[in-house]
């Protein structure tokens, strides 16, 4: 097949004068389209699933465990959970769901995490939606101006994630104990609650904010030895950001999905000890 | 006259890679207006194929190395034939050129104590080579174009204009050098991008257009290898020598057909890469030639003693200089113990750890992985000779870089000829661009400034229109009557391969004297059928017509290479004879200059036995006495005559 | 060289079906070839088939055929790559292979781009500032403090990042304010380099990746990365580090404090 053309009038991107006069927006032959449409499906699944167990206000805990959505809880129309990291600084005029009060530091994390920039810029927005794959927009400014330029408050989010991953470890400690509050013993819920949890470490660790504090941003390792091992260290975490930011994301949903299914009785925890 | 645009430089440098951007620094520090013409986009030489690293005796890894140990691995290598002031020179020099690119930004891997790393490499008795991994070259390159670029922007700080007073001319090819009587007056050429002729005027032209390995058929060497500095040289009267030297580097890849030929760095074996037969048996043992009995190893435990204690051990035979390694290769793959590809076996896979290997080794890996589907670190590869580089060039001044009998033409690096004697040891290479870049730059520039404005050379509006109609001729062949012309139209692409063909096969690692006869019979076909080498399309970026117009070149050098290998009869580094294979004491002292037979005729000569070239011997100046002092007797009754020695 | 005795593996020829877009800025098109393709052989090669035998003036850039001089850059079915380093092995025998030069760049005719827009980028970059005081033989430097800059001094110029990167492949008009993942890795490169002595001499890299040189335009989607041939993490290792040292010049007051103290 042969197409003649000439460059069009002045239209932008790959079409634009001078550049090689090719109909065609792209010429990808392989299915690209896919990873795209993956990212948008699931994290669409997610926003939809978390948003309605943000509002719903229930079935949050199943003594001991509480969803990773609703700690720590901070308003006092939470239930009491027993030792729990159950703080009450909003008073009872807060009617709202509590974990609207708290969910906006782990989603701020990740909505500003270098790699879920990456993949909702490309899954949502399009921006590009794969390698040499034109996009459908007019203009681009990235991250220069505002709203965008937000993207750079990062790390202030990976301090918070930090508090959060502190808090959810101790509640999934916590979770080694019985429903009436006696130490040692273990159910499914305290391993999902563990795997959650150790997730939410790796992941956070591994943040690229993480590996620019601990050690990215000095100029000579030599004379920082410790600082240099723990940048190694970080960084050979942050080669596989995207599957710990997947595998987090997936794993706490999994670990909510676990304490409403207890919570809500649809599901008796088994106690392995 | 020819429509031409037209540049007015003090100094004009042919070439943009190591040597050429190295002389191109120098000059404008100098403080003359200086262009560079390069073939290629800028930053993409050949250089950044070399991969071992740089042969400076800064003596980081080993204390005990200077320049005079340095000065004799050099000489030793090159089988004493080497011009020996420019081995002096290159060998004290060298640690300075390698400083000063850590000046302009060059990163090159560190000693524990912070100093630049050293590597062993074939020829060199201590650990020398300063390297980054296996992509020296390409920080060499980098690192100078970076250099170029901090030049430029001082120049838009000062004036506004990054190109005022060094300008680089990329994707242009030079044709012709252009003279005022007998002095250099410019250059002509052409922009490949557009097909539109060019001229700079500059009473100083420096050559730095590296080798001719692209008129061999197996070659590590890039398109742009077609000797155009060599042949520039020529067709400006000066003379070129050592041709007949050409080094074939023993480690080659040999499959899959389309890489045939690129190289596999001397530094897997400097790393402790071993060869093998295909018995499985370490062969270089049965090659260390006598004059090198002594210093290497005797057994496989000597050998691998070495790597880790080389003051108690003699060096793997391994390790030897390539030309040895070559044709130790060569002998064992006539003998049917090859790979099934035909090579012998290079296997580093059982001598270290794969971390290590992708770690030192980091672009032998991708290469072997990505074209060759082998993994490196697990199985062996399969090596053989290729063409790599030619020792020969032009004669040059030693000091000043000036070419003989061409006032301001000037050559360095690989076009320049002596340096090396009859074989390079790895990394010379990479040290030489420096060393004598720089000097060409200088002398270059201080020729340049010493004319006064009346006394700069003119270009002649008669030149400029020959070469114009010598460049334009591809086009002009489809349109002749083919009676007229004397046949049809030739593909310059079919002429191209029979020319590597011919040298591969007739003029390659092993000669004989039937052979090069009739490789100079071929090659005088071969010119008059270049003659009528036709094109179609027109001027822009047209491929074809390029390597039409390189035809000549790459049809005068080869024929340097065919009839200087045939007059000398005696075996040496990268000249051997089946039919001489000794070397022979009494041909130390003498070079093969080739120069143009008839400057203003045709260039069409068919008659093989008088062709282009006119071959000369020459005598070479004893060495100095301090110089010779390094050696022991004994060593040096094995290359000078009792004669040289006596006095 | 001697001829081999030994078993030739007898690879496979076949005609592969090429389609190679022909013309210049003024307009041009895909046109079909037909052509052999031998066991072993990559993209270029059969470029350079169809250019000595099918179409003598079929204008392609390369040097080293050894994916070190980052010259054969082209789009193949629509992936920016070197053809050099693309085997036709990863093609089904009876695919049609298409090839056209790079679209984010002038073409100059047929596959060759005019790639001085990266040139012109390149000049703008501050050049490395030698530490004041120390002279050529006394830099004194760690592997590990080096280690960072020679991943980015692997750097080809291949330009595929450049080509790839839709802030200025999907839009001409930002050429101007954005560098391109090369020379901002380029900047990383030498804000990472251990004597670099900018600093001294009034010269921030960190905000001027920011400000001069358009390093808010990256969002970070990856693509250089992706298409690097030389597999260098340019993403997470220049760009976002480089991102993060601007954010401590210009959006952390913490660092900016601590800074501050520390100067005391």
């Amino acid at each position: 097949m042969a197409t003649t053309e000439t460059a069009g009038p002045s239209s932008g991107g790959v079409h634009a004068p001078g550049r090689a006069a090719i109909a065609a927006r792209q010429l990808r032959t392989d299915r690209w389209w896919l990873a795209p449409a993956v990212t948008a499906t699931v994290l669409t699944v997610f926003v939809v699933y978390s948003t309605w167990r943000a509002f719903a206000n229930a079935d949050y805990y199943a003594a001991p465990y509480v969803s990773p959505y609703y700690s720590p809880c901070i308003a006092t129309n939470c239930v009491n959970m027993r030792g729990g990291a159950d703080l009450q600084i909003f008073g009872p005029w807060w009617g709202l769901s509590p974990a609207l009060l708290v969910l906006i530091f782990p989603l701020g994390f990740r909505l500003t995490c270098y790699y879920y920039r990456k993949a909702y810029y490309r899954g949502f927005w399009a921006a590009p939606p794969a390698c040499a794959v034109a996009e459908p927009h007019r203009k681009y400014t990235g991250e220069t101006r505002f709203p965008l330029i937000l993207q750079n408050v990062h790390r202030y989010f990976f301090y918070f994630a930090l508090v959060f991953a502190v808090i959810l470890t101790y509640d999934a400690a916590l979770g080694f104990r019985d429903a009436a509050g006696r130490w040692g013993h273990m159910g499914l819920g305290t391993l999902v609650l563990l795997v959650n949890v150790a997730l939410i470490w790796v992941y956070t660790l591994s943040c690229h904010s993480c590996r620019h504090v601990v050690g990215g941003r000095l100029k000579n390792f030599s004379k920082h030895p410790v600082r240099y091992r723990m940048w190694s260290w970080v960084g050979r975490l942050t080669a596989h950001h995207m599957a710990l930011a997947w595998g987090s994301l997936v794993m706490v949903a999994v670990a909510d999905l676990y304490v409403y299914l207890v919570a809500s009785g649809a599901f008796t925890d088994p106690k392995f000890f | 006259m020819t429509q031409v645009e037209r540049h007015t430089y003090d100094v004009v440098v042919v070439g943009a890679g190591g040597a050429g951007l190295r002389a191109a620094i120098e000059a404008r520090e100098q403080g003359l207006r200086t262009a560079v013409v390069c073939k290629s986009l800028f930053g993409k030489a050949h250089t950044v194929m070399a991969e071992g690293g740089i042969a400076a005796s800064m003596g980081n890894a080993n204390p005990r190395d200077n320049w005079q140990v340095h000065f004799r691995d050099t000489m030793r290598g090159g089988k004493f034939l080497n011009n020996w002031r420019m081995a002096e020179l290159h060998a004290k020099e060298a640690p300075d050129r390698v400083w000063e690119l850590e000046t302009w930004g060059a990163l090159f891997d560190r000693t524990k104590d912070g100093r630049i790393s050293q590597r062993n490499f074939g020829g060199h008795e201590y650990p020398r080579l300063a390297h980054v991994g296996d992509r020296t070259g390409l920080e060499l390159i980098r690192t100078l174009q970076q250099k170029i670029v901090s030049l430029q922007q001082e120049d838009h700080k000062r004036c506004g204009d990054y190109e005022d007073r060094l300008r680089v001319f990329q994707e242009c090819t030079v044709t012709r050098v252009l003279k005022d009587g007998e002095r250099v007056s410019g250059v002509f050429g052409y922009v490949r991008e557009s097909g539109r002729f060019f001229v700079i005027e500059a009473p100083a032209v420096v050559l730095a257009t590296g080798g001719i390995g692209k008129s061999f058929k197996v070659t590590s060497n890039s398109w742009e290898y077609t000797g155009d500095g060599h042949a520039l040289a020529l067709l400006a009267g000066a003379p070129l020598i050592n041709m007949e030297f050409v080094q074939f580097h023993p480690t080659g890849m040999v499959w899959p057909p389309s890489v045939k030929g690129i190289l596999v760095t001397e530094s897997v074996r400097g790393d402790g890469g071993v060869l093998r037969n295909s018995d499985g048996k370490r062969f270089m043992f049965d090659y260390v030639p006598d004059v090198f009995k002594e210093k290497y190893a005797q057994s496989e435990e000597e050998a691998d003693g070495w790597y880790t204690d080389p003051d108690n051990h003699r060096r793997p035979p391994e390790l030897l200089p390539r030309d040895e390694v070559a044709r130790a290769i060569n002998s064992e793959v006539k003998a049917g113990r090859c790979t099934p590809h035909g090579g012998v076996f290079l296997d580093v896979s059982t001598r270290l750890p794969a971390e290590e290997i992708r770690r030192r080794l980091p672009s032998m890996h991708h290469q072997f992985k990505e074209l060759a589907d082998v993994d490196i670190t697990a199985e062996p590869m399969e090596v053989g000779p290729t063409c790599h580089y030619v020792m020969g060039g032009v004669e040059v001044d030693p000091d000043s870089a000036a070419a003989t009998g061409v006032p301001g033409l000037f050559a360095a690096g690989e076009v320049a000829g002596g340096m090396h004697g009859s074989n390079r040891l790895g990394g010379n290479s990479l040290s030489d661009l420096l060393v004598f870049g720089r000097r060409a730059g200088l002398h270059a520039a201080e020729y340049a400034a010493g004319l006064d404005t009346d006394g700069r050379p003119r270009v002649s509006a008669e030149q400029v229109d020959a070469a114009a109609a010598e460049a334009l001729r591809p086009f002009s062949v489809e349109g002749d009557e083919p009676e007229a012309a004397g046949g049809p139209a030739e593909n310059p692409y079919a002429l191209h391969q029979e020319l590597q063909q011919t040298m591969n096969d007739l003029v390659g690692i092993i000669r004989r004297a039937p052979e090069m006869t009739e490789a100079l019979r071929r090659l005088a076909g071969l010119r008059q059928r270049s003659r009528r080498a036709g094109v179609e399309g027109h001027r822009q970026f047209n491929p074809g017509w390029h390597l039409a117009i390189d035809l000549r070149n790459m049809l005068l050098v080869s024929e340097c290479v065919a009839r200087a290998a045939l007059e000398r009869t005696e075996s040496r580094g990268g000249h051997t004879r089946d039919d001489y294979p000794e070397m022979d004491r009494r041909w130390r002292k003498t070079n093969l200059v080739c120069e143009l037979a008839d400057r203003d005729g045709e260039l069409a000569a068919v008659d093989p036995a008088d062709g282009q070239i006119r071959l000369t011997r020459r005598e070479t100046p004893p060495i100095r006495g301090d110089l010779l002092g390094l050696f022991e007797k004994d060593e040096l009754l094995k290359y000078l005559t009792d004669e040289e020695l006596d006095t | 060289m001697s001829a081999a005795p030994g078993p030739k593996a007898n690879g496979s020829v076949y005609t592969g079906r090429f389609r190679v877009w022909r013309g210049d800025a003024d307009g041009g098109e895909l046109r079909d070839f037909d052509v052999e393709v031998h066991e072993g052989e990559v993209v270029l090669d059969i470029i350079h088939r169809l250019q000595a035998t099918q179409a003598n003036d079929l204008a392609v850039r390369w040097n080293c055929k050894a994916g070190k001089c980052g010259s054969c850059s082209a789009e193949i079915n629509g992936q920016p790559r070197l053809m050099c380093m693309t085997r036709m092995s990863v093609f089904a025998p009876d695919e049609t292979v298409t090839v056209t030069p790079m679209r984010t760049f002038p073409v100059v005719r047929d596959l060759v781009t005019d790639v001085s827009f990266n040139y012109t980028k390149a000049r703008e970059v501050p050049s490395f500032v030698p530490p004041p005081g120390l002279g050529p033989g006394e830099y004194r430097m760690q592997q590990e403090d080096v280690g960072r800059s020679q991943e980015f001094r692997k750097c080809i110029e291949c330009f595929l990042c450049q080509n790839t990167c839709h802030v200025v492949r999907d839009h001409e008009e930002n050429k101007k304010a954005f560098a391109g993942p090369r020379f901002l890795m380029r900047i990383a490169e030498l804000d990472m380099h251990p004597l670099d002595s900018a600093d001294q001499s009034g010269l921030d890299r960190k905000s001027a990746a920011q400000e001069e040189h358009g390093l808010g335009y990256c969002n970070i989607t990856k693509c250089c990365t992706e298409v690097c041939p030389e597999n260098i993490r340019i993403t997470d290792n220049a760009l976002i580090p480089l991102k993060e040292r601007a954010v401590d010049r210009k959006y952390d007051p913490l660092v900016w404090l601590g800074n501050r103290i520390r100067r005391r």
